[in-house]
């Protein structure tokens, strides 16, 4: 068994475009005039049969519809490369095919060509339940369309996921709380809670270096935030099975957790990452960014590819680590080491564990409770 | 053979950054010494570290040849010195071997510090001073204002001063008559057996250890076998020369003259500077006065960040003293930094040098800890110890008092900011010797602690005077005062190397603001951390830490991997510039930085 296998074999596309710019957002997504969204089915298309040369007879898990904003990709662009996804791989039999949408009232009204097209989980971009906030936010959408476009995919998918961002600007923890229990109420089975994060780059980074992005909560408040959330999460039957990801038994979502449990998947799009492993070695690899130098050379016939980085095993341990200590399943210690070629340093890991911010059970390792929201400061004691 | 009326030997001194090597420079460049496309500015300054810094650290000695108005040739010998404090001993030393000095005083700043104590040891030296009055292109140039305080501060006849610009070369060929109408010829006798004296020495990759000499009487030849008369060992002479500025061989050197030579001499450290070089057949009777050798008076540790690079290091300081005498090192252990150097300097721009010049040149990551005077233990049985190191400090029931170095500190201020800089002083616990007044400036005189100059006294003079207030200073002796150990603990573990002496009635002052400045300096940990400075057992001073909170990214999915990666990389290579105390990183910076006090 090649390593990968531990986590699956998914295949991640990226839709590049939004109707507008958030303040906060730093993915790769742009907005324009207009599309010809025939150009990029096309595209898609030829790199789909690219990447699909490569990983013939895989079985497929999982196919990840990401932005930008693809509810604002055509139903029949959706359901031509979902086609054309069936001619290439081995699909499984519970293919999990999930689409990121936002929950506007022009958006929902393509929910039930998504569901025909063959998408059976949609994630909801709803990030905030007011309207005052989701202004600040820069969303395009208010809570009552929001809550409507919520109840037409509870209607039409299987399974439906959404996305709230806390610690914003002027929010207090009372607040939150009172926000997130609103949340539960609405018998969503999964859930990505997200504290705001200012990455330079962005509207919100500019005007952070500049001292004008004013009120965000104080470290210790979004602290707070973060460990109310647990508590709330965990008593309404939601724990977190990712740092920020809740869900009820067996709704995790499948694709991600082939990106934490560091198994291999293919990325198409402009941006995209991935990871395939051929012939015991990993590769990395990472599409051009720019949406339209990305289609001219898909277009010229050519890879949108970068040149394909081969991750040593210590990088491979290092990117193991970092993914699968977010999951609180943890990760295997015997893998790390195979993986890696050396075993978890035995000193550090030891003084994580007498902290009480590491446990080793039943072979694997696990942040605790009191470790998770200081993931990073662990892995720095781990891998450097 | 040169005639000795036609020898003047000469050496430029002055206040930091007053132009004496832009004269040199001059000098160089009008008596053709140096074809002018081979020129450029501060040509002596020929170290690495003296050219990015802008300021000399070595005298250097040049042989010009000049035809004057009287029609004869002369032989100039040029020492350009150093104006900073650290290096007055490298001044001093110079003076020995020449018999005139040029004093420049830029004629915008006026008399500083160092102008003072170079007219000091200059007039010690019994030498000629021709006041040379520079930079008056400069539009703030006020030579009449700028003579008038040379003859009330220094009380120098100034009205003969030459006005010049080292700069554009204005009044170059009167400074240059002024050098042999004003200052005397050499003296000496030629047919007495040989006496030099050994001005200094460095070391050269190419030839070795070189030798320069000022000849006194005799002669010295390509082809004698010498004698150095303190430590006896007898040399044959490889090579004869002069420097103009580079080696220029020569047959003979006679009285008056100034050269340099080589010998299978292996390291500096074989030669002591003031030493008498005779001829070992016919040697001379008495040997010269000599000089005392420079003490160094600041110490600190010197550790590799890593840990491997102890041997680098070693092999790093070897080369170095083949080269520089006057620092010193011998190894040290402690129990937080590991195996490292603690390393003698004559003042802290000469640490900053030598430890620049290490990681430059060796490539090397050091740990600097906090810099330390040597203090004098009385102990109960009647010995005497010295104290390089705070570390090292014996049970204190063993001894008996305790003294530390003083200084006696020249400052000039202008008026405006006397007030502040008396605070200062009286803050470092100083006692005022002498207040004068010439014009608007004042001249402080006072007592002090070395170890409360040591650190960062300068920077706050400078700061507390808006860059306008000079200083100098000479150690006078040792004082007994109550003065104590602080040690620091990091999470309930001493950590020696922020360890300090200090005086009893600052020491909660001192302990508070190191306390606090570490809270600052070291980074959150996953646990609270107190941090403490205590004499003895008892904690003066106490901050807590407390622990991070949260530090963790909110998404991380496939496309986010790679980044991640690299940033842990990233850290990875942050994380050589911390140091493990037990469970605590301190980062190195902190050592030194720890130290600095507001007041
Ligand atoms: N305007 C002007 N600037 C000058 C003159 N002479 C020197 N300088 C400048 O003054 C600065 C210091 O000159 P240096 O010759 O390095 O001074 P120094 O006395 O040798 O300095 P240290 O060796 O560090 O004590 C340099 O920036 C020179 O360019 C002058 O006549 N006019
Ligand atoms: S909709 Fe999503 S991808 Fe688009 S700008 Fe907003 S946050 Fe970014
Ligand atoms: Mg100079």
């Amino acid at each position: 068994m090649e390593d990968w296998q531990h986590g699956g074999f998914g295949l991640y596309i990226h839709w590049p475009f939004c109707a507008s710019k958030c303040p906060y957002c730093d993915f790769n997504s742009h907005v324009a005039a207009n599309i010809d969204q025939n150009r990029w089915l096309r595209a898609y298309l030829s790199e789909i049969d690219r990447v699909g040369a490569e990983t013939r007879g895989r079985i497929l898990n999982t196919v990840f519809f990401g932005g930008g904003t693809p509810s604002l990709m055509d139903p029949d662009l959706v359901a031509a490369v979902l086609e054309q996804i069936g001619k290439t791989w081995v699909l499984a039999n519970d293919l999990e095919v999930t689409l990121e949408a936002n929950p506007g009232s022009v958006e929902a009204g393509r929910f039930r060509g998504y569901a025909e097209a063959g998408v059976n989980r949609l994630s909801m971009g709803v990030q905030a339940l007011n309207d005052a906030d989701l202004r600040r936010l820069g969303r395009l959408h208010s809570l009552a369309e929001a809550r409507a476009a919520f109840d037409v995919a509870r209607s039409r998918f299987e399974r439906v996921s959404f996305d709230l961002i806390y610690a914003r600007q002027d929010q207090t923890i009372a607040d939150w709380r009172a926000e997130l229990r609103e949340a539960m109420a609405m018998a969503v089975d999964h859930f990505s809670l997200y504290q705001l994060t200012v990455e330079a780059g962005t509207a919100f980074g500019d005007r952070h270096a500049a001292g004008k992005l004013r009120g965000l909560p104080p470290d210790d408040a979004a602290a707070d935030m973060y460990l109310a959330t647990q508590d709330i999460c965990e008593a309404a039957g939601l724990p977190a099975y990712e740092i920020s990801n809740h869900a009820r038994a067996w709704q995790e979502s499948r694709h991600n957790l082939i990106y934490w449990r560091y198994g291999d998947y293919a990325g198409i799009g402009p941006g995209a990452h991935g990871r395939l492993t051929f012939g015991g070695m990993r590769h990395a690899t990472e599409a051009l960014r720019a949406p339209a130098a990305w289609l001219e050379r898909v277009e010229a016939g050519l890879s949108a590819e970068l040149p394909r980085e081969t991750l040593t095993r210590a990088e491979q341990g290092t990117e193991l680590l970092l993914m699968g200590l977010r999951l609180g399943e943890g990760v295997d210690v015997e893998r790390y080491a195979a993986v890696s070629g050396a075993p978890l340093p035995s000193a550090a890991l030891a003084q994580l564990a007498d902290l009480g911010m590491v446990e080793i059970s039943a072979g694997r390792l696990r942040a605790s409770k009191a470790g998770r929201p200081l993931l990073n400061a662990i892995l720095r004691q781990l891998l450097a | 053979m040169t005639q000795l009326n036609r020898i003047r030997n000469f050496s430029i001194v002055a206040h930091i950054d007053h132009g004496k090597s832009t004269l040199a420079d001059r000098l160089i460049q009008s008596t053709g010494t140096v074809a002018d496309r081979d020129m450029k500015a501060q040509i002596l300054d020929s170290m690495d570290i003296e050219r990015e810094r802008g300021i000399t650290i070595k005298a250097q000695t040049v042989r010009l040849e000049y035809k004057a108005r009287d029609g004869h040739a002369y032989i100039l010998n040029l020492i350009d010195t150093p104006g900073h404090v650290d290096f007055a001993y490298e001044v001093s030393r110079s003076m020995r071997a020449v018999e005139g000095s040029l004093l420049v005083v830029d004629a915008s700043q006026g008399v500083e510090a160092q102008t003072l104590a170079n007219v000091y040891h200059a007039l010690d030296a019994g030498h000629e001073i021709v006041p040379v009055l520079n930079k008056i292109d400069l539009p703030a140039a006020e030579p009449d204002r700028i003579k008038q305080q040379i003859e009330d501060v220094i009380g120098l006849d100034a009205h003969d001063a030459i006005l010049i610009s080292a700069k554009s070369g204005l009044g170059i060929p009167e400074v240059l008559e002024a050098i042999v109408t004003r200052l005397p010829a050499p003296k000496g006798d030629r047919s007495a057996p040989l006496k030099a004296m050994l001005v200094d020495s460095w070391y050269d990759a190419y030839l070795g250890v070189v030798v320069m000499v000022r000849i006194m009487d005799g002669v010295m030849r390509r082809t004698d076998r010498i004698k150095m008369m303190q430590t006896g060992a007898a040399y044959g002479i490889d090579r004869l020369a002069v420097l103009k500025p580079q080696m220029v061989e020569i047959a003979e050197l006679g009285p008056g003259e100034i050269g340099v030579f080589t010998a299978s001499i292996k390291q500096v450290r074989d030669t002591r500077v003031g030493d008498t070089i005779t001829h070992e057949r016919h040697p001379c009777t008495t040997p010269l006065p000599g000089f005392k050798p420079a003490q160094p008076v600041v110490f600190c540790g010197l550790f590799p960040v890593d840990a491997a690079d102890f041997e680098a290091l070693r092999e790093a300081i070897e080369k170095l003293t083949l080269n520089d005498a006057s620092f010193t090192s011998e190894m040290e252990t402690s129990a937080a930094l590991g195996f490292g150097f603690r390393c003698g300097f004559l003042g802290l721009l000469h640490l900053e040098v030598v430890r620049d010049r290490l990681e430059r040149e060796y490539d090397l990551d050091l740990i600097t800890t906090a810099p330390s005077v040597v203090y004098h233990l009385h102990m109960r049985d009647g010995s005497l110890r010295e104290l390089h190191n705070p570390a090292d400090m014996p049970d204190l029931t063993l001894v008996d008092h305790i003294e530390e170095p003083r200084i006696k500190a020249t400052i000039m201020v202008p008026d405006d900011y006397l007030g502040d800089v008396l605070k200062l002083c009286q803050d470092r616990r100083g006692i005022q010797l002498d207040l004068t007044y010439a014009g608007s400036r004042a001249m402080v005189v006072y007592d002090l602690p070395l170890n409360e100059v040591v650190f960062d006294f300068y920077d706050r003079l400078k700061s507390v005077s808006k860059g306008y207030a000079s200083f100098d200073y000479a150690i006078t002796g040792y004082r007994e005062d109550f003065l104590v150990k602080m040690s620091v603990l990091v999470n309930d573990e001493p950590v020696d190397a922020l360890s300090m002496m200090v005086h009893r009635d600052r020491a909660e002052l001192r302990g508070r603001a190191m306390v606090e400045k570490l809270k600052e300096l070291i980074p959150r940990h996953m646990f609270k951390i107190p941090i403490q400075a205590a004499i003895g057992s008892r904690v003066i001073a106490r901050e807590t830490l407390s622990a991070m909170r949260k530090d963790v990214t909110a998404k991380c999915y496939g496309g986010d991997a790679t980044r991640k990666r690299k940033l842990l990389d990233k850290q990875k290579a942050g994380k050589k510039k911390m140091r493990q105390f037990g469970k605590v990183e301190i980062p190195q910076s902190a050592f030194i930085s720890a130290l600095k006090m507001d007041g």
